[in-house]
C-alpha cells in the first residue's frame, strides 16, 4: 500500500480519471474470500504436498465464504470428491483422513483411476452430480487426452452446474487450458510456532497466479491456519517496480509483477 | 456305519440327506400353513408354527381346526402333531411331548396343565438337558420344586434362552415375550420379451432392453420397490446363456438409468446367431416410496445425484475404485485408515486424538531415504530422497510408535517419527524404523512415509 501510494505522489500530473481506473485494477485484484473461477488449475512439483493442500485450502476458503450467507446450510454434508490417477498416487500419495483438515475429513470420497481418460470421466461425471461441494483432481504430467477439448468440456461443465473444480498438475508444464485461474504454486518457508520454535508451523506456499479471466496476475504467500485463508502479497523473482506506470491499469501494465510491496 | 447297517438288513433303501432342500420345503410348507393363520413361522429342523389367533371361529372352532389341518397334512402324506395353545413355547411342548392335538385354552392353568411334560419340552439344548438330569429334573413340575433363586444362581451365565430352562419357563407360561421371525413370500420382479425374429444387432437389443427397463420400473412401482441388483439374461439361438449383472449404490427404477448402466456392459456380448430372449431380473429390490415423476425432469437439469454419479463411476472403473476413507482403531499410521464403499454408513469409532499433527497425504509405501548427516540427536541433518538432497532446518520429535505386539511377531522394530521441514519449506514425515541398540537387525533405516500440507 505504501509502495503505491509513493508512486501516486510522484507522479503529480496523475488525473483524477487515472486513479479511478488504478482503483478498478485493484478491487479486481484477487484476495482470499473471493468466489473461486469454476475451473482452476493448480500447477505444482512432484515431491511435495504443495499442490494438493494448496488447492484444498482454496476449494476450503470458498466453500467458508458460501457457509456464511444468509441461506446457508447449517452443516454443509456435501461430499468432496478427490480423483487421482496412478502416476499421482505413485509421486505424491493418497489423501491421510487423520492429515486432512477438519471440516471435511468425513466426506471425502477418493477415486483412483488407472488411466488419464477415466480420471477425466470421473472429474466430468463428478461436476455434474449436484450432491458434491466440489472436486479435487491429480493429474501428473501433460498426458495427451488432457487436451484443449477436455479442459473445456471441463470447464463448461463447472460453469453449468455451479461444482468448482481444483485440477492439481503435478510436474506438468504450462500447456494450453481453458482453466479459468491458473495458479503456480511451491512450499514457503513456515512462521515458527509459538510453543516451539523448532517444529514446522502452520503451512505456508508461494502462490503465483499466472493467467485469469477477471484478476489481474500477481504473486502472494498463502497462509492457512484452520480457520482463514490469509494472502499476504510479495514482489515477484523479477523483482523491480516498473518505472513510469502505464496510465490506464497499473496492474495490467505491471504484468505479472506487483505494484505494492 | 452304512457298510454294517446293511450288513444286517440287506434291503435297507437309502438316501443322503438334503439340509437345504429340507428348509426349503420347511419353507414352501410355512406358506402353505398360511391357509390356517395370518403368518406362519419356522421352527427348523421340523416344525411350523402358525398364528390362528381369532381365526378358529372361521373353521368352527379350534378342535375342527386342528382336525382340518390334520386332514390338509394326510392327504400330502405328511406325518403331523398338532396342538394349539396361548404360547409358541406351550404349543411347542404339547405338540412334541402331549396328548395328540393337544388344545390348551388360555383360561386353563397352564403350569398344571404342562406339569407333568418331560423336561426335554423347554426346548433346551442338549448339554442343559444332560446337566437337569444329573440334577434330577426330569418333569417340568420338578423345576418348581428347586426353586427359582437356585435355578437363577446356577444358570447365571446363560443369556440365550436355548440353555436357560428358567427364561424358556418363562416364555412357555407367558410371562416374557418371544419374538418369532414370520415367513413372508416374496416375488422376485422378472420381466422378459421372448422375440419372433432373433436378434444379431446391438441397437435392436438396446431397444429391447429400453422396453424391458420401462416394464421394470412398472412391475417395482406397483410394489413401490426400487432394484439394488439387477440381472440381464440374454438367451441365444444356440443355446448359450450371456448373463449380466448390475449392482446400483441406493435403489432406483429409473429405466433410463437402468439402461444407461447396461448399455456400458453390453459391449462384449457376443450374438451369434442371434438372441431369442430377453429377460430382466431384479433379485434384490429395497422399498422405494413414489414419487412425483416431474422432479426428475428438474433432476436432470440440476445434476445427478451422489448414488447415480457413483453407479456411473463404478461401472466405468470398477468397484474397487472409488471409496471413503473411515477410521480405524490402530497407531501405526498406514493402518489407521481404511477404505470402504462410498455409501456404507460409517462404522463408529473413537474421536481421533488431536496430540499429534499428521500429513496430509501418506504414500502407499513408505520410501527409503538415504542419510547423509545425522545430528547428535538422532534426527537427520541432510538427507537424501529421490535423487534430491534436502537440509533439515525445522524439526519436531520423535513420536515413538511401537509395534502392535499383539498382532505382528517380537522381531518387528519400533518406529520414531520426525515432522520436518526443509530449506524449501517442504514438510514431510519422516521416521527411523528400530533403535541401534534393539537386538532386532542392523543400523536402523530411515524411510519417508508422509508429505505434510
Amino acid at each position: 500500500m505504501s509502495d503505491s501510494f509513493c508512486v501516486l505522489a510522484g507522479q503529480s500530473m496523475l488525473s483524477a480519471r487515472d486513479l479511478v481506473a488504478s482503483s478498478a485494477a485493484r478491487a479486481a485484484q484477487w484476495r482470499p474470500g473471493l468466489k473461486a473461477a469454476s475451473n482452476s488449475e493448480v500447477f505444482a512439483a512432484g515431491n511435495d504436498a504443495s499442490g494438493g493442500s494448496a488447492a484444498l485450502a482454496l476449494a476450503l476458503d470458498e466453500l467458508r465464504q458460501l457457509d456464511q450467507g444468509p441461506l446457508a446450510e447449517a452443516e454443509d454434508r456435501r461430499a468432496v470428491l478427490w480423483v487421482q490417477d496412478r502416476a499421482s498416487v505413485r509421486l505424491t500419495g493418497r489423501p491421510y483422513r487423520p492429515g486432512l483438515p477438519q471440516a471435511i475429513r468425513h466426506r471425502v470420497i477418493h477415486v483412483m483411476a488407472e488411466k488419464v481418460e477415466d480420471a477425466l470421466f470421473a472429474l466430468e461425471e463428478g461436476l455434474r452430480c449436484r450432491d458434491l461441494a466440489c472436486v479435487i483432481g491429480e493429474l501428473a504430467g501433460n498426458p495427451r487426452a488432457l487436451d484443449f477439448t477436455a479442459s473445456r468440456r471441463l470447464s463448461l461443465a463447472a460453469e453449468k452446474h455451479g461444482v468448482p473444480l481444483w485440477l492439481v498438475r503435478i510436474d506438468a508444464a504450462r500447456d494450453l487450458s481453458s482453466a479459468r485461474m491458473r495458479w503456480q504454486v511451491k512450499p514457503a518457508v513456515s512462521h515458527a510456532p509459538q510453543w516451539n520454535a523448532q517444529a514446522p508451523g502452520q503451512p505456508r506456499w508461494h502462490a503465483e497466479l499466472f493467467r485469469a479471466r477477471s484478476h489481474p496476475p500477481g504473486n502472494w504467500i498463502l497462509s492457512d491456519d484452520g480457520q482463514t485463508l490469509t494472502a499476504d502479497r510479495t514482489v515477484s523473482a523479477s523483482g523491480k517496480r516498473a518505472t513510469a506506470p502505464h496510465p490506464v491499469g497499473m496492474a495490467f501494465a505491471a504484468g505479472g509483477r506487483s505494484l505494492a510491496g | 456305519m452304512l457298510a454294517d447297517a446293511r450288513t444286517l438288513c440287506p434291503q435297507i433303501a437309502v438316501s443322503p440327506s438334503d439340509p437345504a432342500g429340507d428348509l426349503d420345503f420347511l419353507e414352501q410348507l410355512a406358506l402353505w400353513a398360511q391357509r390356517w393363520g395370518p403368518w406362519s413361522a419356522l421352527d427348523t429342523p421340523d416344525g411350523i408354527l402358525v398364528d390362528v389367533t381369532a381365526v378358529a371361529h372361521l373353521f368352527g372352532g379350534e378342535t375342527k381346526l386342528l382336525a382340518d389341518m390334520q386332514t390338509g397334512f394326510t392327504e400330502r402324506d405328511l406325518a403331523v402333531r398338532l396342538a394349539i395353545a396361548p404360547t409358541a413355547g406351550a404349543a411347542w411342548a404339547l405338540s412334541h411331548f402331549g396328548p395328540e392335538r393337544a388344545i390348551l385354552n388360555p383360561d386353563d392353568d397352564a403350569e398344571a396343565r404342562l406339569s407333568e411334560l418331560p423336561i426335554a419340552a423347554l426346548r433346551l439344548d442338549d448339554d442343559v438337558l444332560t446337566t437337569l438330569r444329573r440334577l434330577g429334573l426330569k418333569r417340568l413340575a420338578e423345576l418348581a420344586t428347586v426353586g427359582r433363586d437356585a435355578l437363577h444362581r446356577r444358570f447365571r451365565n446363560r443369556k440365550s434362552p436355548a440353555a436357560n430352562p428358567l427364561v424358556r419357563m418363562d416364555q412357555l407360561l407367558g410371562r416374557v415375550p418371544e419374538p418369532l421371525l414370520p415367513v413372508v413370500p416374496q416375488q422376485v420382479p422378472l420381466v422378459q420379451r421372448r422375440l419372433v425374429e432373433p436378434i444379431r444387432h446391438r441397437d435392436l437389443l438396446d431397444r429391447v432392453l429400453a422396453d424391458l427397463a420401462e416394464d421394470m420400473a412398472r412391475e417395482l412401482e406397483g410394489q413401490a420397490h426400487g432394484a439394488r441388483r439387477l440381472e440381464l439374461g440374454l438367451w441365444r439361438v444356440d443355446g448359450e446363456v450371456a448373463v449380466r449383472a448390475l449392482e446400483l449404490s441406493a435403489a432406483t427404477r429409473d429405466p433410463a438409468h437402468i439402461c444407461r448402466l447396461f448399455a456400458a456392459k453390453l459391449d462384449d456380448v457376443d450374438a451369434g446367431f442371434g438372441i431369442e430372449m430377453v429377460r430382466l431380473r431384479a433379485s434384490w429390490a429395497e422399498p422405494l416410496a413414489l414419487a412425483q415423476g416431474d422432479i426428475e425432469a428438474r433432476a436432470e437439469v440440476h445434476g445427478t445425484s451422489l448414488s447415480a454419479f457413483i453407479d456411473r463411476l463404478s461401472v466405468r472403473l470398477g468397484n474397487k475404485a472409488i471409496s471413503r476413507p473411515v477410521p480405524f482403531p490402530s497407531h501405526i499410521p498406514e493402518r489407521a485408515q481404511r477404505w470402504q464403499p462410498p455409501l456404507d454408513p460409517e462404522t463408529a469409532s473413537q474421536e481421533e486424538l488431536r496430540f499429534h499433527a499428521r500429513p496430509l497425504k501418506l504414500l502407499d509405501r513408505a520410501e527409503r531415504i538415504a542419510v547423509l548427516y545425522a545430528t547428535p540427536d538422532g534426527y537427520p541433518q541432510r538427507f537424501r530422497w529421490r535423487g534430491q538432497v534436502h537440509e533439515v532446518v525445522r524439526v519436531e520429535g520423535p513420536e515413538r510408535i511401537a509395534p502392535e505386539w499383539w498382532r505382528e511377531k517380537s522381531t518387528v522394530r519400533l518406529r520414531d517419527y520426525y515432522r520436518i521441514e526443509d530449506g524449501e519449506g517442504r514438510r514431510y514425515w519422516i521416521y527411523r524404523h528400530g533403535l541401534v541398540s534393539d537386538g532386532r537387525g542392523g543400523l536402523p533405516d530411515w524411510f519417508l512415509q508422509g508429505l505434510c500440507a
